[in-house]
């Protein structure tokens, strides 16, 4: 079970994940990915990097009463994962689906070292994950994404600004140390795991087109469960 | 074990552990031993004797209140989830309670510790290097001391009618042997009693392995309370008297 994340997965479905750090545009790439998915006439389900109703009360009272540490974080959103990878992602792999997730695992190991744990320790803690088909890095320079995020909203969350790291008392300051380390970890992590690395600040159309050309390479020996093979689901534009 | 505290595994790389002073002793044991009976007079002689102590158990920590107990009555849980919610559970106890009391000086007494989380979640297929190495934060206890009792000594001691009527009528739990100590998770057997015996004799052999891979102190728990008492705290003693002559010099 350890050692599950390093082999393919045994499922007939696949799972195409896409991460990178806040403002970075993955969300909307992975949504017109999978709008020409579904087009295409794939069985598509989505998933994304949130609490589940398991810890999100154990969470949330954490943080308003200060108890959290860098360990019982990364612990309880690893419990989370645990809990939505067993109900919300290998049911769908096994139905042979294809599974998009916006944010995955990486997004605790760049989250959790910037907040002080073992980068191995916190490896090892999510072993029993499935490992993506296909995972997309969307790398962007800190101040487009400072840009990007401060232009839609008014003001930052208090952890979403990492303001519990004490980096600086100003949030957008903080915002931005937070954010640059999150990014040196991103690099590392998708080197360590050859994450495909998109360039970001390219045109929208542009990234999609060159990610959509990766996942009709990856989808070209797809073939779905035989509960999904009804002729009209398989096909690739 | 360790003279001075140490980490079991990767640690916590945000926290310094050189001045803590005290000791983490640990008794380990499957239900029913007489681990928290012991613990409450080893307690009150440490204190007579005129140490500070403090005790923790392997229950719910201020930060997880009832997230298990509600996660566990959904009966969803796979065995990752289960893992790695006590491991949290675990934490909070380890940086608010045990390493606060360390710090200022208190002999610990711990009853179980991680030792029960790696059986009860290896017994449900978790790898067993995969649980180490998630528990890796944890402190090594200054000793552990296991206390060691058989099925057959074992069985008059879980059922029997004071602690069943107690159970299934003043606690309201409608069973007399509890749901996850008898294993009923696993369906180890058609019902309660025969899935415990099971389920504790698989726990008991994980203990005599991690015996061996830990180096624990054995007591055999099917004497009288006196004579396991009196092997306890000879044990503790010498954890705290050892250390003793290695303590001063630091303190110049």
């Amino acid at each position: 079970m350890a050692r599950f994340f390093e082999q393919n997965h045994p499922y007939p479905g696949r799972l195409l994940i896409v991460e990178g750090i806040d403002g970075s545009g993955k969300s909307t790439q992975l949504e017109l990915l999978q709008k020409w998915l579904v087009n295409s006439g794939f069985r598509v389900f989505f998933t994304e990097w949130n609490s589940s109703a398991l810890v999100k009360s154990t969470i949330r009272r954490g943080k308003k009463k200060n108890l959290l540490t860098p360990t019982t974080f990364s612990l309880l959103h690893a419990t989370d994962f645990a809990d939505r990878l067993n109900h919300l992602i290998i049911p769908p792999l096994k139905a042979g689906m294809i599974v998009c997730a916006d944010r995955y695992i990486y997004t605790a190991f760049a989250r959790d070292v910037v907040r002080g744990v073992h980068p191995d320790w916190v490896r090892n803690l999510y072993g029993f994950a499935v490992r993506p088909n296909v995972g997309f890095y969307f790398k962007v320079p800190i101040d487009v994404s400072i840009k990007r995020i401060l232009d839609g909203r008014v003001q930052l969350k208090f952890h979403e600004a990492g303001m519990d790291l004490g980096l600086s008392d100003d949030p957008k300051e903080s915002f931005r140390l937070f954010q640059s380390r999150i990014l040196e970890q991103y690099d590392r992590i998708a080197e360590q795991y050859h994450l495909t690395v998109i360039d970001a600040t390219l045109p929208i159309r542009k990234q999609q087109s060159q990610i959509r050309d990766i996942i009709r390479r990856q989808l070209h020996d797809y073939a779905p469960a035989p509960y999904l093979q009804k002729e009209e689901n398989v096909y690739v534009a | 074990m360790s003279p001075r505290q140490a980490f079991y595994g990767y640690g916590l790389p945000y926290t310094d552990i050189s001045e803590l002073s005290g000791k983490l002793i640990v008794i380990e044991g499957t239900d029913g031993v007489g681990r928290t009976t012991q613990i409450e007079q080893l307690k009150r002689w440490l204190e007579v004797e005129g140490y500070a102590v403090a005790t923790t158990g392997w229950t719910q920590s201020a930060l997880m209140g009832k997230a298990i107990d509600a996660a566990k009555s959904g009966h969803t849980l796979n065995i990752n989830t289960f893992s790695l919610l006590y491991a949290a559970d675990f934490a909070d106890r380890l940086e608010h309670e045990i390493i606060p009391s360390l710090r200022a000086g208190f002999v610990v007494l711990a009853d179980r510790y991680i030792y029960t989380a790696f059986a009860r979640s290896v017994i449900r297929g978790a790898d067993r290097r995969w649980i180490r190495k998630t528990y890796g934060f944890a402190l090594e206890p200054n000793s552990v001391f296991y206390m060691r009792l058989q099925i057959e000594d074992l069985i008059p001691r879980v059922i029997n009618s004071q602690t069943f009527h107690k159970r299934y009528w003043e606690d309201g739990a409608g069973e007399g042997m509890d749901y996850y100590e008898s294993g009923m998770d696993l369906r180890l057997g058609e019902d309660f009693y025969d899935s415990f015996i099971e389920y504790q004799r698989r726990m008991l052999k994980e203990f005599d392995r991690m015996t061996r891979e830990f180096g624990f102190h054995v007591v055999e728990a099917a004497r009288s309370f006196e004579e396991v008492h009196r092997e306890l705290k000879q044990g503790i003693l010498a954890v705290l008297e050892n250390e003793e002559p290695e303590k001063k010099p630091r303190r110049d």
